[in-house]
């Protein structure tokens, strides 16, 4: 939990420069993730609309690795957008719903959600949102939105959902 | 010659029973893994119907056959294969099953009690010094003649190998059917066995980790119908029920003490997930365990003593074991890169598991009475939630096929398992009930 806390904060320093000296953040991100990877507006303050509108802010899915509460460089940016968005909405709140594969025991996979859903909060507040605004469940592997038994499938379940319960 | 003819026996019984399989929702397979030479061979003989009416719609003798080969310890005579029906002691041949190689016969009859109640009279026999090992009536109502076989295979079980029978138990576990915004999860109680399931609750949120109060009167378990988890404990009876806790993140992993006056559980309002313990009295809480990693899982000793549990401290799950006056965890599993949610039998001598190594998942068995041995009792590859019955005879565990989860039954040494086809759609989480009162 302490390496997990660490890393976020180390990882969260990185954003808003261009190139991190961050071992993990060498490999040049993939060309998929393009839409997350542009810049959150720097002037002007979100609004609700944007939610729905926003290339960066209509993304509210995290994904990790197995076994693992390590926010990716991909998503780093999806972070960033949100945590302006929690700071220039200051009655906005969010659910944080942390998820995790089949593999293991049920009751684990709740701790490993939680774990999850903590270290995106953890790195949204240390990037402008606060911990009022803030909440986190965790479902475990009770919520999956792919029920094949493979890694295909099993990457995308091991997920934080961004829920807006308050915009 | 003869365990060619015991795998024939076995291969008819695996076909019989898928065919039944089909046309019931309740349909059971039994599946022999592999031969068991010590199975001791026993013969039940149909009972008699000896009521003014239609024989009974549950055939007796069938349940007790089913129970008792369920077990791995007994290879019941196929029915088919029975070809003298004594219902007596007096009428019984020996000889006749002398050649047919069993060891132990049991005749019975079912007869009225009046007042609507059925009166069935089973004697048990010793077929090489023909003598009578048991000999008792067990009064029921029609609706309950299943419970009365398997009370009957118990004390069969019990007077032959030593070992209290766990066949009239329950179990608890949980479904989920439909999909989507339609999902519901119902928290399930049915026979041993699989049959006469009852809904116990239904939600349209999770629900997941059954556990039985030591009476089998009370089950706690955890629900999402608040929007986040949270403990409630209800009975099974009358359908009341208290919520046990609601805090901040976690509340799961429920276990009551082998004297029910405590429940073990998983909490992480201070954190992280941790075991803390709660005086059900007073609802005072005791913490005891203080660490980073994810704590969960808890288990009780039979003495009420210890509690096992998995922690991530060492960077995967592995079991650990505290004394509940609180203390340093010792880490119990060495083998398997991820070792959770234990099962304890035997007073603690033997400890079931999920074992992963890779993507496969099995259920093992680690023996501390000789050197944690460990064996495998599942083939894969997502099993998990093992359960041990009261007995330690056999264990329950949830594993996938396709995209539902399905329940199996299996022997202790893995040889003999049977999958309970339960109900439409997802089931999972099983947990195998305490011995009831006679």
């Amino acid at each position: 939990m302490n390496t997990t806390v660490r890393v976020t904060m180390a990882a969260l320093l990185c954003i808003g420069v261009a190139a991190c000296a961050k071992k993990q953040e060498v490999k040049p991100q993939p060309e998929a993730a393009a839409p997350a990877t542009e810049a959150a507006p720097t002037t002007g303050k979100y609004t609700p609309a944007d939610l729905d509108t926003d290339a960066c802010l209509r993304q509210r899915v995290v994904y990790f690795d197995f076994d693992k509460s390590e926010i990716k460089p991909e998503f780093q940016q999806i972070v960033a957008c949100h945590a302006k968005y929690l700071q220039d909405r200051p009655d906005a709140r969010m659910t944080l719903e942390g998820n995790a594969d089949e593999r293991g025991s049920r009751e684990y996979n709740m701790g490993l959600g939680e774990r999850r859903g903590n270290a995106v909060s953890s790195a949204l507040q240390a990037a402008g949102g606060s911990a009022s605004q803030l909440n986190v469940v965790s479902y475990g592997e009770e919520r999956p939105t792919c029920r094949e038994h493979n890694e295909a499938c099993w990457s995308k379940n091991r997920r934080v959902e961004f829920v807006y319960t308050a915009k | 010659m003869r365990s060619f003819k015991f795998l024939l026996a076995a291969f008819a019984l695996v076909c019989a029973a898928v065919a039944t399989g089909r046309a019931d929702a309740q349909g059971l397979t039994l599946d022999i893994v592999n031969g068991v030479p010590s199975a001791i061979p026993i013969a039940i003989v149909p009972f008699a119907n000896e009521t003014p009416g239609l024989p009974p719609s549950t055939d007796v003798a069938d349940v007790i056959r089913m129970d008792l080969n369920r077990s791995g310890k007994f290879r019941a005579l196929p029915r088919q294969d029975v070809v003298e029906f004594p219902t007596r002691g007096g009428e019984i041949k020996f000889p006749t099953w002398k050649l047919l190689k069993q060891d132990y016969i049991t005749v019975g009859r079912v007869g009225d009690a009046g007042g609507g109640a059925l009166r069935v009279e089973f004697e048990l026999y010793n077929v090489g010094t023909q003598q009578r090992m048991l000999g008792l009536a067990i009064t029921g109502q029609p609706g309950d003649l299943r419970g009365v076989a398997h009370q009957i295979a118990d004390l069969i079980y019990e007077k032959i190998l030593g070992v209290r029978g766990a066949f009239w138990t329950r179990i608890a576990y949980v479904t989920a059917t439909g999909v989507g915004k339609n999902i519901q999860y119902s928290l399930m109680v049915a026979d041993s066995d699989g049959y006469n399931p009852q809904v116990v609750v239904r939600s349209r949120e999770p629900l997941l980790s059954p556990a039985w109060s030591p009476d089998g009167k009370r089950l706690a378990y955890v629900s999402f119908e608040r929007g986040d988890s949270a403990i409630y404990i209800q009975d099974v009876a009358t359908g009341s029920r208290q919520l046990i806790s609601a805090r901040r993140g976690i509340n799961g992993a429920p276990a009551f003490s082998p004297d029910g006056s405590r429940l073990a559980l998983t909490l992480s309002y201070e954190g992280n997930p941790e075991i803390y313990v709660m005086e059900l009295g007073s609802k005072a809480l005791t913490r005891l365990t203080n660490n980073f990693s994810i704590d969960t899982e808890p288990t009780w000793t039979a003495d009420g003593q210890n509690l096992v549990f998995t922690s991530d401290r060492s960077g995967k799950p592995q079991l650990y074991q505290v004394p509940v006056t609180g203390g340093n965890p010792q880490r119990l599993t060495f083998q398997g890169q991820y070792n959770a949610r234990a099962s304890i039998a035997y007073g603690g001598k033997q400890i079931a598991m999920v074992q992963g190594n890779g993507n496969v998942y099995r259920i093992a068995v680690m023996d501390r009475s000789i050197g944690d041995q460990y064996h495998f009792v599942s083939p894969g590859d997502m099993d998990e939630s093992p359960s041990f019955a009261p007995n330690g005879s056999m264990l329950l565990y949830a594993a996938a096929e396709g995209p539902r989860g399905v329940l199996y039954a299996v022997s202790e040494d893995g040889r003999v398992r049977q999958r309970l086809v339960l109900a439409d759609g997802d089931v999972r989480e099983p947990a195998w009930g305490p011995f009831r009162q006679r």
